[in-house]
């Protein structure tokens, strides 16, 4: 694709507010999407990732805030004006049509003549791998057939912006994680902006450059997988996406973003933890640990005196299920094969962890 | 569900059922044969066998201009209200319409008050427009009375369709007009041609509006009917009868036949495909 089309496919929503009654669905959301970039639009049901990928594509209107895309304002523009190319949930094929006439539907509707646009339906067709399908039903496809038909059906005008709202939800596992790498590599070939909507927190990392969490209607982090998981910037984050360990507590002192500070937790012990924002002296707390962080030290150690419930082995790991001294349940992982000491329900140890994997909210009042 | 728990008791509503059936139909199974009858007076059963009343009602010019009259009334009317009725339906279903509520009333309105009321009222109304007795009066009058029908078959169409694919069409740059032509319409095809049929065999059948707002050279074949068993009772009434139930029940066939057939193709999987447009 040549340079000044990639540049049309930014995507920037300012201020975005949608209204349901007295629910705000999006609660003034603002993000840039690059040009050419795969953003994850993550969260549970009701988080307004849908209702976001609705006003991108028009079939929603905010009650306040704008869309741009491609340096166009297009807040108002009816979804058919806007040429984007969208995959829905249910593959939504025309069942009437065959594979290709619904290939070739698009181009119908932009005045291709009929030669062009069979040409360009087949190349669409290739694309998604189904070149000898073109003439059958959508009803005698399987579902991952049909959804790389409506993928074929949404890229055959080579919009600027792909929109996919959970087009994978509806797949069985294996289906799904094939499908997966298989749009990743069909958008990097073709350098589409694309914006997909998923639940599914792997899905997000798996697939995306910059993921998007989201809770409530507000955006609650934007950044690439690693970020979102090494450094979650809320307790929402840190709990959606992978496993965390949560503790309570109390700050000892001051602290400004991205500083070590002693922390006092409710459980008694005195640990040091990484500020996330800045924190006043005195504060209540939530802390965040990754349980592969935490490390096993023989009973008596310096650390967090804890007791084995029971260790679950899954391939990779084995994950271990403690109580705390204080009676919490925490989560440790020990990765395979290297060498580390797996030790039996019932045993006593002590968990030990680097003060910076430690990471320090101020509660919510 | 539950098995039927005795056999005697299943033929009992067996039986029930199809002495309910025959006693529906007899009287218009009776009509047939009566008009085969060579007699000049309706008689049953007939004493011998003649095409003679067919013969009648074919070389009779008034029979026959009431016919087309009816025919043309019934067209009209049948393109009218799936029109009318078929974008009454869109806008019950896809519209934010403000006074929806009322507006569905309206549509219920001829099934519920009595027809003779409804007839009366046209009648009163289209006397002042000089509309009574002309084809313009019936078209009206028929589509009015059709348009319930038309609006509940397309709705029910419309509910089973996936209101989705409207919105895969706009994404793929069809405005709401072309999607309508290109998706929902043939999707819908089945419901909105077996409204057209049923709407036309109503006004076909219609007889109480058309007894009052006939003209003396301008009636449908019904109230040409009533007028007969008025002052001659001969058994070309009977001949009429039966060559309009047998219209009535093909028209109906026909809705049917074509309904199962465009959903069979639409249901699925029939793909020989070729043409690509």
């Amino acid at each position: 694709m040549a340079e000044a089309a990639r540049h049309q496919g930014g995507i920037l929503l300012e201020g975005l507010v949608k209204r349901f009654g007295p629910v705000a669905a999006i609660d003034g959301v603002s993000l840039a999407v690059q040009p050419g970039e795969f953003l994850a639009l993550l969260g549970p049901s009701g988080s307004g990732k849908t209702s976001i990928l609705m006003t991108i594509a028009g079939f929603e209107f905010p009650d306040a805030g704008r869309v741009v895309i491609g340096g166009e304002e297009v807040t108002w523009t009816p979804p058919n004006r806007r040429n984007l190319g969208m995959v829905f949930q249910r593959y939504t094929l025309f069942p009437h049509m065959t594979v290709l006439e619904n290939i070739a539907f698009p181009l119908k509707m932009r005045g291709v003549a009929r030669a062009a646009r069979e040409e360009q339906a087949r190349a669409a067709l290739r694309t998604v791998r189904l070149e000898s399908y073109g003439d059958r039903r959508p009803a005698q496809l399987s579902g991952g057939q049909q959804q790389r038909v409506a993928i074929a059906r949404a890229i055959v005008y080579r919009p600027r912006v792909l929109l996919m709202d959970e087009p994978l939800s509806a797949l069985d596992k294996n289906l799904r994680e094939e499908m997966q790498i298989e749009i990743k590599q069909l958008q990097r070939e073709i350098g589409i902006t694309v914006v997909f909507v998923t639940h599914d927190q792997t899905e997000a990392l798996t697939m995306a450059d910059r993921v998007a969490v989201l809770d409530h209607g507000r955006l609650q982090q934007l950044g690439a997988p690693r970020a979102l998981y090494e450094a979650p910037e809320t307790p929402f984050v840190a709990r959606f996406i992978g496993e965390t360990n949560f503790f309570q507590g109390r700050a000892g002192g001051a602290a400004s973003d991205g500083a070590l500070f002693p922390v006092q937790l409710d459980n008694g012990a005195q640990i040091h933890a990484l500020a996330v924002g800045a924190i006043a002296a005195g504060a209540r707390l939530t802390l965040a640990l990754r349980p592969e962080r935490l490390r096993l030290a023989p009973a008596g150690a310096p650390g967090l005196a804890a007791e084995v419930r029971e260790a679950i082995y899954v391939g990779n790991a084995t994950t271990l299920l403690l109580r705390g001294a204080d009676g919490a349940t925490l989560r440790a992982r020990i990765p395979a094969g290297a060498g580390f000491s797996e030790p039996a329900p019932g045993e006593h140890v002590t968990l030990q962890w680097e003060a910076g994997d430690a990471r320090a909210f101020a509660a919510a009042a | 569900m539950r098995a039927a728990p005795n056999p005697a008791g299943r033929m009992a509503l067996n039986a029930a059922a199809y002495a309910v059936t025959v006693f529906l139909l007899l009287p218009t199974l009776i009509i047939i044969p009566m008009s085969f009858g060579p007699e000049r007076f309706l008689q049953f059963p007939p004493n011998g066998f003649s095409m003679r009343w067919y013969l009648e009602y074919f070389r009779d010019e008034e029979w026959l201009r009431a016919t087309f009259f009816s025919l043309e009334a019934g067209l009209i009317s049948a393109v009218g209200a799936t029109l009318v009725g078929t974008l009454l339906a869109l806008a019950l279903v896809r519209g934010r319409l403000p006074g929806r509520g009322l507006i569905e009333l309206l549509v219920v309105g001829p099934v519920i008050v009595p027809h003779v009321a409804l007839a009366v009222a046209m009648f009163l109304v289209f006397e002042q427009l000089r509309l009574t007795g002309t084809l313009l009066g019936f078209a009206m009058a028929h589509t009015v009375l059709a348009l319930p029908f038309v609006v509940f078959t397309v709705l029910a169409a419309l509910y089973r369709f996936d209101a989705e694919l409207e919105r895969a069409a706009l994404s793929c740059g069809a405005g709401p007009v072309r999607g309508f032509f290109h998706v929902t319409l043939p999707l819908i095809a089945p419901g909105v041609v077996s409204a057209a049929l049923f709407a036309f065999v109503i006004s076909f059948d219609e007889a109480v509006v058309s007894f009052f707002i006939s003209g003396l050279d301008r009636k449908t074949l019904p109230r040409k009917m009533f007028e007969d068993i008025d002052y001659n009772i001969s058994p070309t009434l009977a001949a009429v009868a039966t060559m309009l139930t047998l219209l009535t029940i093909g028209a109906l066939l026909l809705g049917y036949a074509l309904k199962r057939a465009m959903e069979r193709r639409a249901a699925a999987a029939a793909g020989e495909g070729g043409d690509h447009g």
